[in-house]
């Protein structure tokens, strides 16, 4: 059975890698998302420094869902949603490597990419490794809560905008947390670790929901 | 209570019921009306403007349940598969978000004289718009699902994860807050609300209550025969397809 | 009562009314054509799968 999930994990980090994959492109949404806001506040460095953090997490919230609709929808039109369904690992134990797999090609990258862009944007060395940190552990929650919107309209023809409406209220608490986080390290009258175990605890709390209830929506769904 | 499991039993109960469920909500609706306009007196810090509490506390309040029984019928979709718990799902949906929606115009039109301003992100006010917001998922959802039955149990999950996600979003919504703006907000209700008060508010409440009720009981009704109407149109597709074969 | 606020109770009382109104008429309208819809199936002769067994049968040489 662990051999099964780890085929299936190197699977889904090979399809990410290739043309139209999610990978480089959420990656590449997000660089844009952070690029082009400067042009709508103006250059003002003070402004962007104070707000650069909001500004990450929101590219960061806003990437993550663009490439959540093909989760499983890709699987589901080219069949192989059915032979994992009738696989013998359990189907929450898919859904978490399904995730896993996601993250790793979409969260992951943009935690790492968010210092460089950081420096656009003027923000301090200890805010760059604050919002690095932040979404390193907060971006797993949203993937999996998103998870849960994409195992909903995986059946669905346009499923994507759909799924972003359905989601984004539930990333809320994950967005005040990891906002929160960050500021916190640069100042402020709260202390750092306060809301980075929240935000490490909402991210725990959605792998598990979030699994549960994308497995229980995949097995309704057909 | 099993006799009630059965569609065509609730059909004709519910039938019962609802005129005289729709009967007590409108006196109680007009003896509310009355308290409020001409018994409650003005308070000394909110003036006039408190009349709209009456509307606005009733609303909230029926938001949140609707959200509940909506839940509750969602796991009994999931657990016991009844038709009866995605009917009631389905036509407690837009009751909800009407009356959430009523909570949150109200609240800014008693915002605007109070507080100067029409909205503030104040924790409260916040939840009850995520809260919209994921009544208004819900009824996409409903809407983009063809069968009835799988639109049902996929709307089930949606409505219990955002369930546990009601009080994540409360508390991180109040620490948000208190981040932003340090116990600026004016404070409503609680243990200090006068008599004279709590009276024209509670019948409000009540009146508010079993109007829901009849609506979501109508609304319920009017599910049954939609569901009986696309099966007997689909069987007499079928019928038709064979009888062209 | 003539207070300067008393604009903001009567459109929170008059929009919550519309509401009400708007949430009421939906269910009276949305009610009628079901109930029509279904009498006219009835009338075509369709009728329920618990019903339908004997008197569906038929249906096949009929046609």
């Amino acid at each position: 059975m662990t051999r099964a999930l780890a085929a299936l994990l190197v699977r889904d980090l090979k399809l990410a890698g290739r043309i139209g994959g999610s990978g480089a492109l959420g990656l590449g949404f997000f660089v844009m998302l952070v690029t082009v806001v400067p042009f709508a506040l103006g250059p003002d460095l003070n402004l962007l420094a104070r707000i650069g953090p909001a500004i990450l997490w929101l590219a960061a919230v806003l990437a993550t869902l663009i490439g959540l609709d093909r989760l499983f929808q890709a699987d589901e039109e080219d069949g192989s949603l059915d032979l994992l369904m009738h696989a013998e690992a359990p189907l929450e134990l898919i859904v978490v490597v399904k995730g896993f797999a996601h993250w790793l090609t979409t969260g992951l990258p943009l935690a790492l990419c968010a210092p460089f862009l950081g420096l656009l944007i003027a923000l301090t060395p200890e805010a760059m490794l604050a919002v690095s940190a932040t979404l390193l552990v907060g971006t797993p929650a949203l993937t999996f809560i998103g998870g849960v919107g994409a195992a909903l309209t995986a059946t669905m023809r346009r499923g994507g905008l759909l799924l972003s409406v359905l989601v984004l209220p539930l990333m809320v608490p994950t967005l005040i947390f990891g906002v929160s986080a960050a500021n916190a390290a640069t100042g402020g009258t709260i202390p750092f670790l306060t809301p980075f175990l929240i935000l490490i605890a909402l991210s725990l709390l959605a792998i598990v929901i979030g699994t549960v209830a994308a497995a229980a929506a995949l097995r309704h769904g057909s | 209570m099993w006799s009630l499991a059965n569609p065509t039993r609730f059909m004709a109960l519910a039938g019962r019921i609802l005129p005289w469920l729709a009967a007590a909500s409108a006196v109680l609706l007009a003896a509310g009306l009355y308290l409020a306009f001409f018994v409650a007196p003005a308070d000394y810090q909110q003036g006039e403007t408190v009349r709209i509490m009456f509307i606005h506390v009733p609303t909230a309040w029926l938001g949140l349940f609707f959200y509940t029984l909506m839940s509750l019928s969602a796991v009994g979709t999931l657990v016991w598969r009844h038709p009866l718990a995605d009917v009631s799902q389905k036509a407690a949906a837009p009751i909800g978000a009407a009356f959430t929606f009523v909570c949150l115009v109200t609240g800014a039109l008693w915002g605007k004289p109070m507080w100067g301003t029409w909205w503030v992100w104040d924790a409260r006010l916040t939840s009850m718009l995520v809260l919209l917001l994921m009544y208004l998922g819900v009824m996409a959802m409903w809407r983009t699902v063809e069968d009835p039955g799988r639109a049902a149990r996929a709307v089930s999950i949606l409505t219990l994860v955002g369930f546990v996600n009601v009080p994540i979003v409360k508390f991180s919504v109040d620490w948000w807050n208190t981040l932003h703006q340090p116990a600026s907000v004016f404070r409503l209700g609680g243990p200090t609300i006068h008599a004279s008060m709590l009276w024209p508010l509670l019948v409000m409440a009540l009146a508010f209550t079993l109007l829901s009720a009849a609506l979501h009981l109508a609304g319920m009704r009017t599910e049954i025969l939609r569901r009986r109407v696309r099966t007997l149109s689909i069987l007499e597709a079928e019928r038709l397809d064979r009888e062209a074969a | 009562m003539g207070t300067a606020h008393q604009g903001f109770i009567v459109a929170s009382y008059a929009i919550t009314a519309l509401v009400i109104a708007a949430l009421i008429l939906r269910a009276l309208i949305d009610q009628r054509l079901q109930a029509r819809a279904l009498a006219r199936l009835e009338a075509r002769g369709v009728t329920r799968r618990s019903q339908a067994r004997p008197a569906g049968r038929p249906a096949p040489e009929a046609g």
